[in-house]
């Protein structure tokens, strides 16, 4: 998807795209932190008719909501960033010794220095996850640490 | 300590009664400018209501409030910004600067002002009140617009060519031999230079100096900071408000963007008493003779702001409706116009209530009529030399 960001001096920035449906989408990020949404119409496509004003918290508030699902794809991005550092994911195995315990039990972070910074479960993600999460069959753990950390997570999931 | 009672009450009288114009005039999604200026007239000199005891107050803010208002101004101002404002909108600057320089000159010549004069009222016919345009824009929801960018470099570009403007014509203005005045204008120009040198180089550096995470240490740091140098700046005959204007170049990045929070409540104030005293020092008698020429020239001055955006849009790809909004968000004159009138002082008999007149001319046409270029139907073939009329 191509977005394309324009400079407007002394207020921000301008984002925009066209969605699949070929709605021709604006977001103008300004240095304050807010963010307004508009979308550009037919007859005059040099005018943005507003549709939403977000605050900074706001703002963030949506894009959690609606980057959910690319937090794993994220943590990836962000360990290609830090050398020595890697993310991995391991998957629960239904029937395996923490399927239905919380993720406390397994003590991976204390066994390994390695942080299980997410719980992958379908289509939901569970970011940040306490100890007391329970866990199931088929999880998968967003794994951060060093390589021999996450080998070690797998291992202890394994059993 | 003895409290001034009357200096209290005429101070509170004035800005309740400020606070109800500008309230009215946000209604209307108008700029407050010209109500201001309005109600300077009233309270001053030869004016319905008098305000003996805050006229001395009214007058040091003022002063305070040009320091402010410049300061803002170089804390807008950032060089990748104004980089970017370069590659596509030199052409568009220089339209601006030429159409809309010119009728100022040629206005200020043809009422026989010498060159101080003529160069002054050239600065206050080209110069677009970023403040009432920003604010515009805001209000009318336009930031999204494909044709603000246009509209906002041609601003960016603007408050640059001020940078070089202001101080020259501070030197200018204090007279002397031609050659003290080229003395004089070399010596701003370096000062511009080495202030974007100092903000390019060791702007961390500056900012590190006056940056602290309590609001309060800041909002002093900078101030304290900013009027020594305005003082150093006027004694030295360059004008207190350049000096402004340079410290504010100087501070960048997280420090400028703390700096501009902490500021523009203190700025919005001391800027409205400064209007408040442009208005105070003119005599409304003396506006009546100057209006003609204050309307032929905002008349000009429109109609070859109007080309600028519609110009500086076209080079960015943008239709004709939008064109026609960005050239008529421009017209408004305002803050700097009477800025440079300020830096001019009284020296220039009609220069004064000329500006006074023009900026409140603009400062109530621009909003009436960019709102109305908004509201143009599409699809309807204009007849030719109907943009005229918009103007």
């Amino acid at each position: 998807m191509d977005v394309t960001e324009v400079l407007l001096p002394g207020v921000g920035l301008r984002y925009e795209f066209t969605n699949h449906r070929g709605d021709r989408v604006g977001v103008v990020a300004r240095r304050t932190g807010e963010f307004d949404l508009v979308l550009y119409g037919e007859e005059d496509p040099d005018e943005g008719r507003p549709v939403l004003q977000l605050n900074g918290e706001e703002a963030d508030t949506v894009a959690e909501i609606l980057g959910a699902p690319r937090i794993a794809e994220r943590f990836a991005d962000l360990t290609k960033e830090v050398p020595g550092l890697m993310s991995g994911q391991v998957e629960v195995r239904a029937g395996s010794v923490y399927d239905g315990r919380p993720l406390g039990d397994t003590r991976a972070r204390t066994r390994t220095g390695a942080s299980i910074v997410a719980v992958v479960r379908g289509e939901e993600v569970i970011a940040s996850p306490t100890p007391q999460e329970p866990l199931r069959g088929g999880d998968v753990l967003v794994v951060i640490g060093t390589h021999e950390g996450i080998a070690g997570v797998e291992q202890i999931i394994r059993g | 300590m003895r409290t001034p009672v009357a200096l209290l009450l005429e101070l509170g009288i004035i800005l309740a009664a400020l606070s109800v114009l500008g309230t009215l005039a946000r209604r209307f999604t108008l700029s407050p400018i010209p109500l201001y200026l309005l109600a300077g007239l009233a309270v001053g000199k030869g004016g319905i209501a008098p305000v003996p005891a805050a006229g001395e107050f009214v007058e040091t803010g003022a002063a305070i409030g040009v320091v402010l208002l410049l300061l803002a101004l170089g804390l807008e101002f950032s060089l990748p910004e104004f980089a970017v404002g370069m590659r596509r909108h030199v052409p568009s600057a220089l339209v601006d600067l030429g159409l809309n320089a010119a009728p100022g000159a040629v206005a200020g010549w043809l009422l026989g002002m010498d060159g101080v004069g003529i160069f002054a009222l050239a600065g206050a016919t080209y110069i677009s009140s970023s403040g009432i345009v920003a604010r515009l824009l805001e209000d009318l929801r336009r930031l999204g617009n494909r044709e603000t960018p246009a509209v906002l470099s041609v601003l960016v570009m603007e408050d640059c060519a001020m940078a070089l403007y202001l101080p020259v014509l501070a030197v200018l203005a204090s007279g002397g031999q031609w050659w003290q005045a080229v003395l004089g204008v070399l010596a701003a120009v370096g000062a511009v230079i080495a202030a974007f040198t100092v903000s390019y180089r060791w702007g961390h550096h500056v900012g590190r100096l006056v940056s602290h995470p309590d609001a309060e240490q800041l909002l002093l740091r900078v101030l304290g900071l900013t009027l020594i140098v305005a003082a150093l700046a006027e004694a030295v005959h360059a004008s207190a408000a350049v000096g402004a204007f340079l410290v504010g170049l100087t501070l960048t990045g997280e420090t400028a963007t703390r700096t501009r929070a902490v500021l523009s409540p203190l700025r919005d104030l001391f800027a409205a008493v400064f209007f408040l005293a442009i208005g105070l020092s003119v005599d409304p008698a003396d506006l009546v003779p100057v209006l003609p020429a204050a309307l032929a020239l905002a008349a000009v001055t429109a109609f070859t702001k109007v080309a600028t955006g519609r110009f500086a849009a076209a080079r960015d790809h943008v239709g004709r409706r939008g064109r026609l909004r960005a050239g008529t968000v421009l017209i408004a004159r305002g803050e700097f116009s009477l800025v440079i009138v300020g830096l001019v002082g009284t020296m220039q008999g009609s220069l004064g209530p000329l500006v006074t007149a023009y900026v409140f001319i603009l400062a109530f046409a621009c909003p009436l009529l960019t709102r109305l270029a908004g509201t143009i139907p599409l699809g309807k073939p204009r007849p030719p030399g109907a943009k005229d009329s918009t103007a």
